[in-house]
C-alpha cells in the first residue's frame, strides 16, 4: 500500500514539479561516517600490533579528512545532484586499504601507507580536473576513433624501449623521470569511452543487420570491423607484455558492454565461449597460464606460494577475523597488492570481507542506475561500461584470491597499493559522479522545455 | 593492551562497517520509495469527484486503475488512473511526458466517463493505434487493453 502511493508520487512529476533531494547532506554525514571508519581501522591496527595508540593518528585523520574535503566541496559546487553515496563508500574502501598497508608495513618494517596517502592526493586532484573540465559527459562521446587510438597507444607504451619498464616479469610499466606508471589503467577507462561512443552509432546495425548462424545473430563484418580490431590489438598487446588479468578484464567489459547496447544474450554466450577457448589455447601454449591453472587447481604443490598462504590466512581469519592487526597477513608473498582482499579477509574474518564486497556491489549498482536514469544512449551505455567493469575487475581479482577461478593478476580497486590503480579508479569514479549528477538532474524548467519539444518537429513514420 | 579490549574492538569495528553499509542503502531508499514532494498539491475537486465515481465500480470487470508503458524509450514507467484525463505525449505539460520521437507534443488522451475509460488521439502525426486499427474517434478500453503510439505502447491494468 504504502509502496503503492510512493510509486504514485515519483510517476507524476511533471505534473506535481517534485524537486529531486540534492544529496549533499546525506554526502557530508556519510563522508564523516567513512572517515570515522578509516581512522578506527587505522587506531586498531596499532593497537592490535603494536599495543598502543598511533602517535601520527591525528596527523592520519587530517590528510585523509583534508582530501575528503576537497572532493566533497568540488561535487557540491560542480555536481550537485550527484549520487550522495558514491565518494562515501569510495572513502571508506580507501581508509581500509590504507589502514591494510599500514598494517603490512608495521609486519615489512616499510613506509608504504605514506606513499598510498600522497597517491590518494594526487587521485583526488584528478578526481577535482575531471569534475571540473568535463562539464558535460556528452563531449567525450565525440571522437571515437580517436580515444580507440589512444588507448591502444597506451597500451603499447610499455613496450618501447627507452621508457618501458619490466617488473616481476610484466612490461607493463613505463619510467619518466623516475616515476613509474602503469598506463594500462587508463587505457582500461580510454577504451570503455571508445566502445560506449561507438556502439551508439552502431548498435542498431550490430544487433539487427547480419544473417543468423547456429542460432546466434552474428553481426556484419563492417559493422563488428573497427571493434575487433581494437579488441584483437588489446588483448595482443596485453598477451605480448605477459599480463593476463588486464587482458581478461578487457575482454570482458567488451563483451558486457556489447551485450547491454544491444539486448542479444547471444553475445554473453559467445564471449564465454570464447574466454573457455582461449584459456584451453593458452593453457597448452603459454607456460605462464598453465601454471596458474595447476596452482588452482590444487595450491598446495606449493606451501609457501600467495595462494596457498591466502587460503590458509582466509581459513585463520574465520567468521569474525583474527582482529586488526593480530593476524599474520604478511605471510602471504607481495600481500599488499593482489592479495590484498585475503590480508582484510584474515583481519577482519568472513563478516569483514562480504561488508567490502557488498560496498563493492553498492558502488557498482550506484553505476548502473545512473546509466537507468541517464536520457541519452552514451551516457547509458558509458555509466553500465564503467560499472560493469569495475565490478568484473572485483569479482577476477577477488575470484582469484580466494580460488574459485585461476589468478590472474590484477589491483583491487582502492584497496591495493599502487599509484596507477588508484589514481585511475578516482578519475573512475569522477566520471561516475559526472554521469550520476547528469542522471538525477531535473530536466531544465518547464518552460524552456515545452518550448524546445513544442517547436521540435515530430519524426514521421513512413508506410510502405 | 588485554585480550578482552582487543576483542571488544574487533567486534566493534565489525558492527561499524556493517552499520555504515546500512547507512548507506537507507540512504539510497530513496530510489525505491520516491521523494517526498515539498507539499502536497491539492486534489482538485472534479477530480475526487471523479474519484468516488471509479471507486465505485473498482474490483468490477474490466476497470483498470493503472496504465503501464510497455514497450518504447519510458518502457517501465506507469501512472495512476484514478478519473482524471491522462494525457500522453512529447511536451513537457503531458500528464506522462514521453522521450519517443515518434510521438506528437500532444498525442493520446485517456478520459474517465460513466465508468469507462477512453481513449482518444489528440490529431497527432502517426496516429494512436489499437490493435491495427487507426483511431479516428473515442475507443472505450479496459484492462488489459493496449495502444500504441509511435513506439510506445501503453497496457492498462487493473
Amino acid at each position: 500500500m504504502s509502496l503503492d502511493r510512493a510509486r504514485a508520487r515519483t510517476d507524476a512529476p511533471a505534473s506535481e514539479a517534485v524537486t529531486p533531494r540534492r544529496g549533499r547532506g546525506t554526502e557530508l554525514v556519510l563522508l564523516i561516517f567513512a572517515i570515522g571508519i578509516a581512522t578506527f581501522a587505522y587506531v586498531s591496527v596499532d593497537l592490535g600490533a603494536l599495543g598502543r595508540v598511533p602517535p601520527n593518528a591525528l596527523a592520519y585523520l587530517g590528510g585523509l579528512s583534508a582530501a575528503t574535503a576537497v572532493a566533497h566541496v568540488v561535487i557540491r559546487l560542480r555536481a550537485p545532484y550527484a549520487d550522495p553515496v558514491i565518494l562515501p563508500i569510495v572513502v571508506t574502501l580507501c581508509g581500509l586499504g590504507l589502514a591494510m598497508i599500514h598494517r603490512l608495513d608495521i609486519a615489512d618494517g616499510t613506509t608504504r601507507a605514506s606513499t598510498q596517502l600522497t597517491w590518494m592526493a594526487i587521485g583526488v586532484t584528478l578526481f577535482v580536473g575531471v569534475l571540473i573540465f568535463v562539464r558535460d559527459h556528452r563531449v567525450l562521446s565525440r571522437l571515437p576513433y580517436i580515444a580507440g587510438l589512444g588507448g591502444l597507444l597506451l597500451l603499447v607504451l610499455p613496450l618501447l624501449p627507452v621508457i618501458g619498464h619490466s617488473i616481476r616479469g610484466a612490461r607493463i610499466w613505463i619510467n619518466v623521470g623516475g616515476m613509474t606508471f602503469q598506463p594500462g589503467e587508463a587505457a582500461k577507462i580510454i577504451l570503455i569511452i571508445a566502445f560506449a561512443a561507438y556502439l551508439v552509432q552502431t548498435r542498431d546495425a550490430l544487433a539487427l543487420a547480419g544473417r543468423r548462424f547456429l542460432g546466434v545473430d552474428l553481426p556484419r563484418a563492417r559493422d563488428l570491423g573497427p571493434i575487433l580490431l581494437v579488441w584483437l590489438g588489446a588483448l595482443g598487446i596485453l598477451v605480448v607484455q605477459n599480463d593476463l588479468g588486464p587482458s581478461v578484464l578487457l575482454f570482458g567489459i567488451f563483451v558486457l558492454m556489447i551485450y547491454i547496447a544491444t539486448e542479444r544474450i547471444s553475445w554473453i554466450i559467445l564471449g564465454l565461449l570464447l574466454i573457455l577457448a582461449g584459456g584451453f589455447a593458452a593453457n597448452a601454449v603459454v607456460s605462464h597460464v598453465a601454471e596458474r591453472i595447476d596452482f588452482w587447481m590444487d595450491p598446495f604443490i606449493d606451501p609457501q606460494g600467495q595462494v596457498a598462504q591466502s587460503l590458509y590466512g582466509l581459513a585463520y581469519g574465520g567468521l569474525l577475523g583474527t582482529g586488526l592487526g593480530q593476524g599474520r597477513p604478511d605471510l602471504t608473498p607481495i600481500a599488499e597488492s593482489d592479495f590484498i582482499g585475503s590480508a582484510l579477509g584474515e583481519e577482519l574474518g568472513l563478516t569483514g570481507l562480504i561488508a567490502i564486497i557488498l560496498l563493492y556491489a553498492l558502488l557498482a549498482s550506484r553505476g548502473l542506475r545512473a546509466g537507468l536514469l541517464l536520457r541519452d544512449p552514451f551516457g547509458k551505455l558509458l555509466a553500465a561500461g564503467l560499472a560493469a567493469g569495475f565490478f568484473l575487475q572485483v569479482f577476477i581479482v577477488l575470484g582469484g584470491v580466494t580460488r574459485l577461478i585461476p589468478l590472474t593478476g590484477l589491483t583491487t580497486p582502492f584497496l591495493s597499493l599502487g599509484g596507477s590503480s588508484l589514481v585511475m579508479n578516482w578519475v573512475l569514479v569522477a566520471l561516475l559522479i559526472r554521469l550520476s549528477d547528469a542522471a538525477r538532474r531535473p530536466a531544465p524548467p518547464s518552460a524552456t522545455a515545452s518550448s524546445q519539444t513544442d517547436t521540435a518537429v515530430t519524426q514521421v513514420v513512413r508506410i510502405r | 593492551m588485554s585480550e578482552l579490549t582487543l576483542t571488544v574492538i574487533k567486534l566493534g569495528f565489525l558492527a561499524v562497517l556493517w552499520l555504515l553499509i546500512l547507512s548507506v542503502t537507507s540512504a539510497m531508499r530513496a530510489d525505491l520509495f520516491g521523494v517526498r514532494p515539498p507539499k502536497q498539491p491539492k486534489p482538485q475537486r472534479e477530480a475526487r469527484e471523479a474519484a468516488r465515481q471509479n471507486r465505485q465500480p473498482r474490483g468490477a470487470k474490466g476497470t483498470p486503475t493503472r496504465a503501464f508503458i510497455v514497450e518504447g524509450p519510458d518502457t517501465g514507467r506507469s501512472v495512476p488512473l484514478d478519473g482524471t484525463p491522462v494525457t500522453f505525449g512529447r511536451g513537457a505539460e503531458c500528464t506522462v511526458p514521453l522521450a519517443d520521437e515518434y510521438v506528437s507534443t500532444q498525442h493520446a488522451r485517456l478520459r474517465f466517463h460513466e465508468s469507462q475509460w477512453f481513449v482518444e488521439d489528440l490529431g497527432s502525426t502517426n496516429g494512436t493505434y489499437v490493435g491495427n486499427q487507426r483511431l479516428t474517434r473515442s475507443t472505450p478500453v479496459t484492462a488489459r487493453s493496449r495502444f500504441r503510439l509511435g513506439k510506445t505502447v501503453v497496457e492498462l491494468r487493473k
